[in-house]
């Protein structure tokens, strides 16, 4: 080999060098610890809940792998879901905002003692409602509200603490204007809790009343909690790490309030062809199209910010898992929108296919953008990072898994519903589905093993031990926010 | 903002909050209550009884919703799970207990068959039992956990236990197999999803699928899960039809009647099987029978004449073909 090429090549780094942080922002000991506590809590729900997932993806391609009672599939599946959604997407983004919120009020948080309470009733009841479930005590109903409803009131009540402790910050906030980023977080706030009281009230829930509550619900659920939570923090992270303004405000406004006009009226469209009233089925089909807007509006806003700033993505670590969270964005939004369609919809629906979606959504979109924040601000807390390389590999098993798991079940459900359409016998779309689900545990599990990194690289971001950085080298740049 | 609605947090998220319960009333709770008022239970739909009510509680705490629905499309694509199911199909469900919602069965997935109609389309209880023990004892490409939870290995069952004939395979080394009372209680849930006639026909386009208007489809559907779709059966459970002597008689009289009227305690090839065949009678039409008749004497190397449904209609009746 050429000499001159060989040196070259063993010169080569491993994985592209990324810039490492150089700025400490913050004094606040009590809020670093604060903050940390929550995505430690959230990095763990992670591990545990995707382990569940990963163990429930191995079933289908061995059904016989345990005759266990609480490892049962029907016990199992709400506990991955539930734990993933109210362990660590809402640990996640809720400790996030105890950092963007009172930033972007330019005050300290109103209260510390009520975070960390919040946090205790928030964990708690994560924990409460998984031991619940593998007992097989479940509130009966669907999706994503099988959690009883005592442990759904602390999951609650650790929302409504935080919801007024953000609130007061907000008050009591310096700058003029209220930040877009707490529009969406107190916002998404206001909803979920309305949400969780409406659903869980019983009066109107009797007989076929529970299942128009759940069409409801179980939208609202992911949309009006995970989507605005987590652009709000997009809405402070990306300007942030780029260190430039948002491209408009005014779209950001557009999208906020077409969000929440569009979006509550959608949730019936889990019910098409179901005895749902027909109007209130196709009043949901018209707005889950409407949905672009906002959809359009929201990733328009962020792809343009970001515009101009290819060396940002090439040097941070963080930007990427940002950009990929809104890509993803758009993507599963338009698919959501389409799967709305009555066509689709009936091709589409109750096949593996939306579960292809959920992950897109909530993992594509939510957890890349919750890293995304979570690598951009915590070392710049503590004052230490985790290595670049096991950063990288995080992002690519993370990518590549969702790829494959979300490119097989897409395939896969689309296939199953033809076969049901074409009146083939039921056996035929179990059958058929058999390499779609193994390369579903495939990608589940370069996605788990990616959060095994989370995991590494957090314990490495932990404060505690001394600054690995400088002293901070500048105040924080005025126009960041 | 000319009324600093982004200054004012009160009033800003004043709004956000009013505007989406407003928004929720519209889309939620006033249907809901609608919904619930509205629909009663159809006249000749049953309450369930103390057990099957205990087994719709076993079937909410072990997740069966999570991989099967109750919920029949208006499409002609659903048409073999049963007629599209109706608000009124649900009027009888209530919350389970002060601390649980009204039951949730109409999920939202499909990994499994669609139960609206169980109880009329597998009335087997040993079958459910069986199925439940071990489904791949029955279903050999079913992905459905085994609930060996729900059973007892016993060497000498207690007088009045219910024993599950598992085929040998599937079977414990030594003892039987006992069901416990969540077993019979879910088996007995499973048996009162049968649903009730709505008086009038339903406008839905019913244009025979392969499974409701072919011989194979419509032997899929309600033959093979215990004869197999091979013919074949399951040793000593369920008796195979390939080559069995009464399927390929020339005179198809007796094969017409077991089908229609079910068969019980039969003795084949010196085997006696021990599991009741349900009658398809009151479930399929003579044109369906004739065809699944047919199907089974036409296939896996049976080679016999065929018949038509108007021979069928004789058997009904009681006269030979």
């Amino acid at each position: 080999m050429d000499p001159q090429l060989r040196s070259k090549l063993t010169r080569r780094p491993l994985a592209v060098a990324k810039a490492a942080i150089d700025e400490l922002i913050d004094d606040d000991h009590g809020l670093t610890t604060l903050v940390f506590a929550y995505l430690v809590s959230a990095a763990w729900w992670l591990v545990f809940g995707t382990l569940v997932g990963l163990y429930l993806s191995l079933k289908f391609v061995w059904p016989e792998l345990d005759g266990v009672s609480w490892l049962s599939f029907g016990r199992l599946r709400p506990i991955h879901t539930n734990t993933v959604f109210w362990g660590w997407s809402s640990h996640g983004m809720v400790g996030l905002a105890y950092y963007v919120v009172p930033r972007t009020c330019r005050r300290r948080l109103y209260s510390y003692r009520l975070g960390w309470v919040a946090l205790g009733l928030m964990s708690a009841s994560v924990l409460a409602g998984d031991l619940c479930l593998a007992a097989g005590i479940s509130n009966g109903a669907q999706e994503y509200r099988e959690l009883v409803w005592p442990v759904m009131l602390m999951f609650a009540s650790g929302l409504a603490l935080t919801l007024y402790n953000f609130y007061r910050t907000v008050v009591g906030r310096t700058t003029r204007e209220i930040y877009i980023s707490n529009w969406y977080v107190l916002g998404a706030l206001i909803w979920t809790l309305t949400l969780i009281t409406i659903s869980y009230l019983p009066f109107y829930q009797r007989g076929f009343g529970e299942t128009v509550i759940q069409g409801y619900y179980m939208h609202q659920g992911v949309g009006m909690w995970f989507t605005p939570m987590v652009l709000g923090l997009t809405y402070y992270f990306l300007p942030k790490f780029l260190n430039k303004p948002i491209y408009s405000y005014s779209l950001g406004v557009l999208a906020f309030w077409t969000q929440m006009f569009f979006y509550t009226m959608i949730g019936s469209h889990h019910f098409l062809y179901s005895p749902l009233p027909w109007w209130l089925q196709t009043v949901a089909i018209l707005f889950s199209i409407g949905m672009i807007v906002p959809v359009v509006a929201g990733t328009a806003n962020f792809l343009l910010t970001m515009r101009g700033s290819g060396h940002a993505l090439r040097s941070s670590y963080a930007v990427p898992f940002l950009l990929v969270g809104v890509v993803y964005y758009f993507v599963g939004s338009m698919q959501g929108s389409f799967e709305a369609l009555r066509s689709l919809n009936l091709l589409w629906h109750f096949s593996s296919y939306t579960v292809g979606h959920s992950h897109i959504t909530m993992y594509g979109f939510v957890s890349f953008l919750i890293w995304g924040g979570a690598y951009g601000l915590l070392p710049r807390l503590s004052g230490r990072e985790a290595p670049h390389l096991s950063i990288g590999i995080h992002f690519w098993l993370a990518f590549i898994g969702l790829m494959i798991y979300g490119v097989s079940l897409s395939v896969g459900g689309t296939l199953q519903g033809l076969s049901w359409k074409h009146g083939e016998p039921f056996q035929n779309s179990v059958v058929l589905m058999a390499p779609y689900w193994l390369w579903r545990a495939v990608g589940g599990t370069l996605m788990f093993g990616s959060h095994l990194l989370f995991g590494f690289n957090m314990w490495h971001m932990l404060p505690g031990r001394t600054p690995a950085l400088p002293e901070p080298l500048t105040q924080e740049p005025a126009r960041a926010i | 903002m000319q009324f600093d609605l982004y200054e004012r947090p009160a009033l800003l998220f004043g709004l956000v909050f009013v505007v989406f319960l407003a928004l929720s009333s519209v889309v939620a709770i006033a249907p809901a209550l609608d919904a619930q008022e509205k629909y009663e239970p159809l006249p000749a739909s049953e309450p369930l009884s103390p057990k099957a009510a205990h087994g719709l509680r076993v079937y909410i705490a072990e997740g069966c919703p999570v991989c099967h629905t109750q919920q029949v499309r208006s499409l002609a694509m659903d048409s073999q799970w049963g007629r599209p199911t109706v608000a009124a199909d649900y009027a009888r469900l209530r919350g389970m207990s002060w601390w649980q919602e009204t039951p949730g069965v109409l999920g939202s997935e499909r990994v499994g068959p669609d139960l609206s109609n169980i109880g009329k389309r597998q009335p087997s209880e040993a079958w459910q039992l069986i199925h439940l023990f071990n489904p791949r004892a029955v279903s050999p490409w079913s992905v459905m956990p085994r609930f060996r939870e729900l059973f007892t290995v016993d060497a000498e069952p207690p007088a009045g236990s219910v024993v599950v004939p598992v085929p040998q395979r599937f079977a414990p080394a030594e003892g039987k197999v006992v069901a416990t009372e969540r077993a019979l209680a879910l088996v007995a849930y499973l048996a009162s999803l049968k649903q009730a006639p709505l008086g009038q026909p339903s406008q839905v386009n019913t244009a025979p699928s392969i499974v409701t208007g072919t011989g194979a489809g419509l032997y899929a559907v309600n033959c093979a899960a215990c004869h197999q779709p091979t013919g074949e059966g399951v040793p000593a459970t369920f008796p195979p039809l390939k080559g069995d002597p009464l399927v390929n008689a020339a005179d198809a009289t007796a094969h017409i009647a077991t089908v229609l009227h079910g068969a019980e305690g039969r003795v084949i090839g010196g085997v006696k099987y021990p599991i009741t065949m349900p009658p398809f009678g009151d479930q399929l039409d003579d044109e369906q029978i004739a065809a699944i008749v047919n199907h089974e004497r036409t296939s896996w190397g049976n080679h016999v004449s065929t018949v038509t449904a108007s021979d069928v209609a004789r058997v009904r009746k009681g006269a030979a073909p």
